[in-house]
């Protein structure tokens, strides 16, 4: 099915399934310990060997000598593989760096060797005596060293992944000298770790030429592509199958060490493998979110009217990695007909930098987010005003092209009015609370909607049952539930009756997870494929497909009814369909638009910050399921906290790696650190980006978090700060005295 | 016990597979300093008992074998997960004779006799414990993989609660701790949740709590 038109009325819009807060329909495996992720498929290999991944101990050189001969004499190694041993590799399409160094290193805690033996104590016991000799050579480890030479970098996102250095819309120079009210100011993000709770894991076993791999991959054909590259074998010899994924955040995007590592392992050790990356490999042996250098300049008319915009950023990556893309959303956020946006890229040799959740706009929104509340005070105006003055219902670069659906002003009002935001003081500092200076901020959150082709089958079974398969993941989206009531709204079955099978190559490929254009590109797909099960059955009962209705289990058309289950009295029904899109990203931008408002308590003894209550309100097409949608929201808010006030990683710049790689060191939000949180969904169905007429808001949820959270923060204290995370040091010293 | 020759070689093979990510950082050339160990055997083959889920169990297990590995890997209960191996992200948490840790960081052999409690043992798909079905209602979870660790702590909390163990965020020592939302972030705060739910689950153990008494 191709979606080039508008979407008309279709049975989706009835929403008796859709649209309603079902619980998780894994829930009761997950909550019970049932769920097999990847490290934990005991039922299908019985007897795997463990591998234990050596990685690299320096930044950037060579391998000058790797002795095994002592770990291969360990108790229980069974093999040793390592790039000298191991055959020629390739290098997969999504990644950087090769996933297993030698005799180049690229990276600290690259994959140097896997130590596979008999039981888990003992690879890893054997893993410490792999003898490696490293001759160390020159890294470039300073982001802000090596920025000051770097070139501008092509937009990776745009359509040929190769846009302009720059992005210019009338004359920014001039306009921004003549605007009467001027920001110019700097900000820096901080490199992030994804810190997903489950480290990837992977289980290979080869059956001859025939490799399967249960892994945990957010992108099953992405990483079953990848892994055959890698290992240079037909893309047909391997399956890979990823039924639960214990959290991603674009971490597990790619194929990384610990799959290709397992399908070495395995083939050398000659039975099944698994690996797991231990946690302190999570950050230096993965990806992570680049560090940001940002520079915004606003100039506005004196009553708030956006004249110059220009939104530089620069950041780093390995050669060939792409820029973080944080200039964005400034591209399309607010008015102005004087524009200007480009990005710098330097060449690190750190990890590589790769998308973590909603890449671009998060570390944008923190910076730009923070700019906005500069303005407004300089303005004398209120932030929330600030921004509805400069909403636009079109590209800005491009007027004649409209936002598909745009109630960005919407959020802002109606957020306003449910936090009680009249009632922030607008000086900052002058809020006490016993010891506690307390402050209110806001910011905007905006993510693009992206379409991604996706593919299912759907089954009905002669128990009447509806199975749908689809290689697509759950990584804590609710795939599983937003699937199986897409499929019950169209077939008119109870969800009950609804199987859905994800994660696993032998089914259809779907868009799979991320850029939050999992919800709406999968379950268009499974609405694609179920119209040709509609039109399937019609046929078998007689029915024109064009005017049956499916409900309640029943087939309605004409002046005559059927049952659904005689549709398949002589044999099931199966069908197969994808969704493909058509231009309509060209004639209007699609996006999702949110509000973040925040109370902050900042002690004013110690400076210690307390976030005290969270509301977003979002505006992001239909809500598949408001139970899920939720908690997605809840669950990025969460993490932009942990962007505002403690996610860093400290880069060692002399030896080239990040210092803090464990859970202990990078420190995430916990309980103590979240408060309640609402969450508020406007009524919205964008009949331009699918037949869903929904787009996403897993990544909606963290954008302007961070920066409403700085906001609040700036209103407590008074103290401005723009170097991100937002830690007491940064503001202590210049507290307002206690009185 | 174990002869001390064979002890001594544990506690050095323990040790350097402990921190050998924190010293390949300042080693350079070569890592880690330990010989493979001579009585391989002996390590393999020792033997403790433990009930797990009501279930008694005799194992034959290498003396470095944490709690979590001997459920995950060999009695096949993986429902406890292992985040982080480090005692870090609590999503191991199980409960030992009434009292909830993360079962990482202790020796499967330091169990003789212990009654473990794991999250298979809480209840079942069909037999949910309230506890996990306040986290299905409340969606008190997303991926799902700190979730068996945030419930086993959750109903364990309830308990140190109901024993009147005060916590870091208690006002009074004197006076038995309630289970305020404070009190309950407070304890849950071991438990990790990368994907967010913190709030959720806030509401999962409030409900749940209720629902006790
Ligand atoms: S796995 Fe035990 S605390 Fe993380
Ligand atoms: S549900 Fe994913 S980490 Fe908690």
């Amino acid at each position: 099915m191709k979606f080039d038109t508008a979407a008309e009325a279709n049975p989706i819009d009835r929403m008796r399934v859709v649209g309603r807060a079902h619980p998780r329909i894994d829930g009761p495996l997950k909550t019970t310990g049932r769920a097999a992720y990847a490290y934990e498929h005991h039922d299908v290999v019985t007897n795997p060997a463990y591998g234990v991944i050596v990685g690299s101990a320096i930044g950037k050189g060579r391998i000058a000598r790797i002795d095994l001969t002592v770990a291969e004499r360990a108790p229980g190694v069974i093999a040793v593989v390592t790039a000298e041993n191991a055959g020629k590799l390739g290098k997969g399409k999504h990644n950087t760096a090769k996933l297993l160094g030698g005799p180049d290193i690229d990276h600290y805690h690259q994959a140097v060797a896997v130590v596979v033996a008999t039981t888990f104590e003992q690879a890893t016991a054997a893993a410490a005596l792999v003898r490696v000799e490293y001759a160390q050579a020159e890294g470039r480890f300073d982001l802000d060293e090596a920025l000051k030479t770097a070139p501008l970098a092509k937009d990776p996102n745009s359509p040929e992944k190769q846009g302009p250095p720059e992005s210019r819309t009338g004359d920014f120079e001039q306009a921004f000298a003549q605007a009467p009210v001027k920001l110019d100011e700097l900000y820096t993000t901080p490199d992030q770790s994804h810190s997903m709770m489950e480290p990837h894991a992977s289980l290979a076993a080869w059956n001859g030429e025939e490799l399967t791999i249960w892994t945990s991959n957010q992108m099953i054909d992405w990483g079953r592509t990848d892994l055959a590259i890698t290992l240079g074998i037909p893309k047909e010899n391997v399956r890979f199958v990823s039924p639960y994924v214990g959290g991603g955040f674009g971490c597990k995007l790619f194929l990384r060490s610990d799959a290709v590592m397992a399908a070495l392992g395995a083939k050398a050790a000659g039975r099944p493998v698994k690996v797991a990356l231990p946690r302190p490999f999570v950050p230096n042996s993965t990806t992570h979110r680049p560090a940001t250098r940002q520079r915004i300049r606003i100039g506005a008319t004196a009553d708030g009217n956006i004249l110059a915009i220009a939104h530089e950023s620069g950041s780093g990556n390995l050669p060939d990695g792409q820029p973080e893309t944080a200039t964005n959303q400034t591209r399309l956020l607010y008015a102005g007909a004087n524009r200007l946006t480009s990005m710098r890229l330097a060449v690190l040799d750190l990890p590589e930098g790769n998308a973590m959740r909603a890449p671009g706009e998060a570390p944008g929104l923190m910076a730009l987010e923070i700019a906005m509340d500069e303005l407004a005070e300089k303005l004398g105006m209120d932030p929330v005003e600030l921004r509805v003055r400069n909403d636009t219902q079109v590209d800005p670069e491009k007027p004649e092209r409209p936002f598909s659906e745009r109630n960005l002003v919407g959020c802002l009002r109606e957020g306003a009015e449910r936090f009680g935001w009249q009632r922030r003081n607008s000086s900052p500092g002058a809020v006490r609370d016993g010891n506690w200076l307390v402050g209110m901020g806001m910011a905007v959150a905006f993510r693009n909607n992206m379409n991604i082709p996706s593919g299912a089958r759907v089954r009905l079974g002669q128990d009447g049952r509806v199975t749908v398969e689809t290689d697509m993941t759950d990584i804590g989206t609710g795939s599983y539930t937003i699937i199986a009531q897409t499929a019950a709204e169209m077939m008119g079955v109870d969800i009950e009756n609804v199987l859905v099978r994800l994660g696993d190559s032998a089914f259809p490929i779907s868009s799979g997870s991320g850029g939050q254009f999992g919800a709406n590109s999968s379950t268009s797909g499974v609405y694609a494929a179920c119209v040709k099960l509609r039109e399937a059955v019609a046929q078998r009962l007689g029915f024109n497909s064009a005017d049956a209705t499916f409900t309640h289990g029943q087939v309605l058309g004409g002046n005559r009814s059927a049952k659904l289950i005689d549709a398949v009295r002589d044999g099931e029904l199966v069908a197969e369909d994808k969704i493909e899109w058509g231009g309509l990203d060209k004639s209007y931008q699609q996006s999702t638009f949110g509000a973040h408002f925040v109370e902050a308590a900042v002690d004013g003894f110690t400076g210690e910050i307390r976030v005290r209550r969270m509301l977003a309100v979002c505006a992001a097409g239909r809500i598949l399921n408001p139970l899920t949608a939720r908690s997605q929201v809840i669950g990025a808010m969460t993490m932009g906290v942990g962007a505002a006030l403690m996610e860093e990683l400290a880069v060692d710049k002399r030896r080239g790696f990040f210092v803090n790689h464990d859970l202990a060191g990078y420190e995430v939000p916990v309980h103590a650190d979240i408060p309640h949180q609402e969450v508020i969904f406007l009524d919205e169905a964008d009949d331009k980006v699918s037949p869903m007429k929904a787009k996403g808001v897993a990544e909606l949820g963290i954008c302007g978090v961070a920066a409403a959270v700085a906001n609040a923060v700036y209103n407590a204290t008074g103290v401005r700060v723009r170097d991100y995370p937002v830690t007491l040091d940064k503001h202590l010293n210049s507290l307002p005295a206690v009185s | 016990m174990a002869n001390p020759v064979e002890s001594e070689v544990s506690r050095r093979g323990v040790l350097v597979g402990g921190t050998a990510t924190a010293m390949i950082g300042v080693l350079p050339s070569g890592q880690g300093q330990a010989q493979p160990a001579s009585s391989d055997a002996v390590r393999q083959g020792f033997e403790v008992s433990f009930e797990v889920n009501g279930k008694p169990y005799s194992l034959q297990l290498d003396t470095r074998t944490t709690l979590l590995d001997a459920l995950r890997e060999h009695i096949h209960l993986t429902g406890s997960k292992k985040g982080c191996d480090h005692g870090q992200c609590g999503a191991c948490t199980v409960i030992v004779n009434g009292v909830r840790i993360n079962s990482c960081l202790t020796l499967a052999v330091m169990h003789q006799d212990d009654r473990i409690t794991t999250i298979e043992g809480l209840g079942t798909p069909e037999q949910l414990h309230p506890m996990q079905a306040a986290f299905i209602k409340h969606d008190g979870y997303q991926c799902g993989y700190c979730t068996p660790g945030q419930i086993c702590s959750a109903v364990a909390v309830l308990d140190e609660i109901k024993a009147g163990i005060p916590s870091h965020v208690s006002a009074d020592l004197t006076s038995p701790p309630e289970l305020t939302n404070v009190e309950m972030r407070e304890r849950m705060s071991g438990n990790i949740c990368r994907c967010g739910a913190y709030s959720n689950i806030a509401e999962a153990i409030a409900e749940a709590a209720g629902s006790k008494t």
